[in-house]
């Protein structure tokens, strides 16, 4: 009696898709199907060719494309160079202090991401505590100013997507077997060198899924621009926000946004094909 | 030999304290402007716009409803926060069921498709949707805004808890059965209590997502108006210090519910620690 019923919760074929059915139901709903109406609406251009859209995608937005994933590249870089050091220390170094420190990692992004970039418009601003302390220590010029710069930009980036770096680097710093370190450190002697062979190596992973993390986001967003930078600092979210909301061009919006789509799936793949991970979920 | 091996000891402490260094100015800079939205709550500002430190008031904490439009924001995002927190952690924690549970045709696929929102940018997210709902002459709104947050939040949902719940024993299930128990108190009995840690994490993640969610929510609101939304607005009319009592408030909500899950957490796992046989 019991072996039935557990037989019978354990091998019903049709089980396990009446428990994925109403999420993935929703996903290809909202998810898949939207991107279908995206390329549909990309190609509807009432006068002119199909592809007049994304003509003039290219053709008029072919700098706020490029700025886009230049700041979102910068952004990744500064993100690792600042995330794997912290990253490190909490696997490796804070001994009882680890959860604490995840805790303190993860703490700032739980006040709303839009009153962050506000609060950094504080402190970049001229007169503010940045400019002071750089004029300072004669980093920057006078006069010289922080905010609608590029520098401000990319700084607001690597800083709202910092948490994305850090926490997939810190799993899988985590996971290394310690032994192995040691036995690095004794074989190399030196930690330096048991770091750059066996340590970092065994991070990669993490390094990877935290950069397209980083990356992903930081290239479609357009709030850190909009909020830290000046006109010349606008990127391709902008305009695709303004062409569809207020401009209502709505072929050239939605070729824009597929452009942004297809440039970053062709770069994820590009990317995982050098790294050789698949590791992403 | 060994002055060497004490030398690299040397070396690695110095290297050691220079590392701790640096993640200490990282910690630092990820709290700098946590600290400003905080002091600014305390700010009495010469006009309109929040942005430069006048003089100490507690004008904003003593008021914080003075704004109806910052009051009705927070209701409704609080509102489709709730909502669409309900739905997801179910759907999600469906899926990361059925995934943990079964080898069946079409997981590979499930996983793909649970991945895939999430390495979407959110601008191509919303405006895709946008072009579906335009496409079907559905006006945005209240139902659109819920719509979009069920969508994005389902992922984090179903992969947190996914990855919680792997490398669980379901031999405890079979065990519990064949003690007699029937198919519906094993699951409230022995599945449930062993997944709930997972779907606390997630449900968590999800209503935070939702709380704070902005580029996604901007194209499909309408006319509505969500909290962050209203932040967004704020820079062009006024910028009230009420916004950021609002966003410390959030913190400090946030950071007691993270404190009773924790201490929740670790009381189990001691009590888990404390069984015999264990």
């Amino acid at each position: 009696m019991a072996g039935t019923a557990s037989a019978g919760v354990r091998r019903s074929p049709l089980a396990p898709y009446l428990l994925v059915g109403p999420g993935v139901i929703w996903l290809i709903l909202f998810y898949v199907v939207p991107t279908l109406a995206l390329a549909r609406t990309s190609v509807s251009g009432a006068s002119g060719p199909w592809w007049g859209g994304y003509a003039r995608a290219f053709a008029d937005y072919g700098d706020h494309l490029g700025r886009s994933f230049r700041y979102a590249g910068l952004a990744t870089a500064a993100a690792f160079l600042l995330g794997y050091p912290l990253a490190y220390v909490m696997a490796f170094r804070a001994g009882r202090l680890k959860n604490l420190l995840l805790g303190l990692v993860i703490l700032p992004f739980f006040t709303t991401f839009l009153v962050r970039t506000f609060a950094w418009k504080t402190i970049l601003g001229d007169g503010g505590m940045a400019v002071s302390v750089l004029s300072f220590l004669h980093l920057l010029p006078e006069q010289g100013r922080l905010l609608n710069t590029s520098w401000a930009v990319v700084g607001g980036l690597t800083y709202n997507f910092l948490p994305f770096m850090i926490l997939p680097i810190y799993v899988s710093l985590e996971k290394i077997d310690r032994r192995l370190v040691e036995a690095a450190q004794d074989l190399y002697s030196g930690p330096l060198r048991g770091f750059t062979k066996v340590v970092f190596p065994l991070s990669l992973p993490g390094v990877f899924a935290g950069s397209l993390l980083t990356f992903i986001p930081a290239s479609g967003d357009f709030i850190n621009a909009e909020l830290l930078g000046s006109p010349n600092q606008r990127v391709l979210g902008s305009v695709i926000q303004g062409q569809f909301l207020t401009v209502r061009d709505y072929p050239l919006a939605a070729a824009l946004s597929f452009v942004l789509m297809i440039i970053i799936i062709a770069l994820v793949l590009t990317y995982t094909r050098v790294l050789g991970t698949e590791d992403l979920a | 030999m060994k002055t060497s091996a004490r030398e690299g000891a040397v070396g690695s402490r110095v290297g050691g304290r220079v590392l701790d260094a640096v993640a200490g100015l990282v910690l630092f800079y990820l709290f700098l402007p946590i600290f400003v939205i905080i002091l600014y709550s305390f700010n009495k500002p010469a006009g309109k716009f929040n942005f430069v430190w006048k003089e100490f008031s507690l004008d904003a904490w003593s008021d914080p409803f003075k704004y109806p439009a910052l009051v009705d924001a927070m209701k409704l995002s609080l509102k489709v926060a709730a909502i669409s927190t309900l739905v997801a952690t179910v759907f999600g924690t469906l899926i990361a069921l059925a995934l943990c549970r079964y080898r069946f045709r079409g997981s590979g696929p499930v996983n793909l498709l649970l991945v895939l929102p999430l390495t979407t940018p959110e601008v191509v997210l919303g405006s895709s949707l946008l072009a579906l709902f335009l496409q079907f002459n559905t006006p945005t709104g209240f139902a659109t805004i819920v719509i979009a947050h069920i969508m994005f939040s389902v992922s984090y949902v179903a992969l947190t808890v996914k990855a919680r719940i792997r490398g669980f024993d379901w031999t405890l299930e079979e065990a519990a059965m064949d003690l007699g128990a029937t198919p519906s108190r094993v699951a409230t009995k022995v599945t449930l209590p062993l997944i709930a840690p997972g779907i606390v994490a997630a449900s968590m993640l999800s209503f935070a997502l939702s709380l704070d969610d902005f580029i996604i929510t901007l194209f499909n609101a309408g006319s509505e108006v969500t909290y962050p939304l209203y932040v967004y607005g704020a820079r062009r009319a006024a910028f009230p210090p009420q916004i950021n009592v609002v966003a410390t408030t959030i913190l400090l909500g946030s950071l007691i519910l993270l404190g009773i899950v924790v201490f929740w957490q670790e009381r189990q796992s001691r009590m888990a620690m404390a069984e015999p046989g264990k």
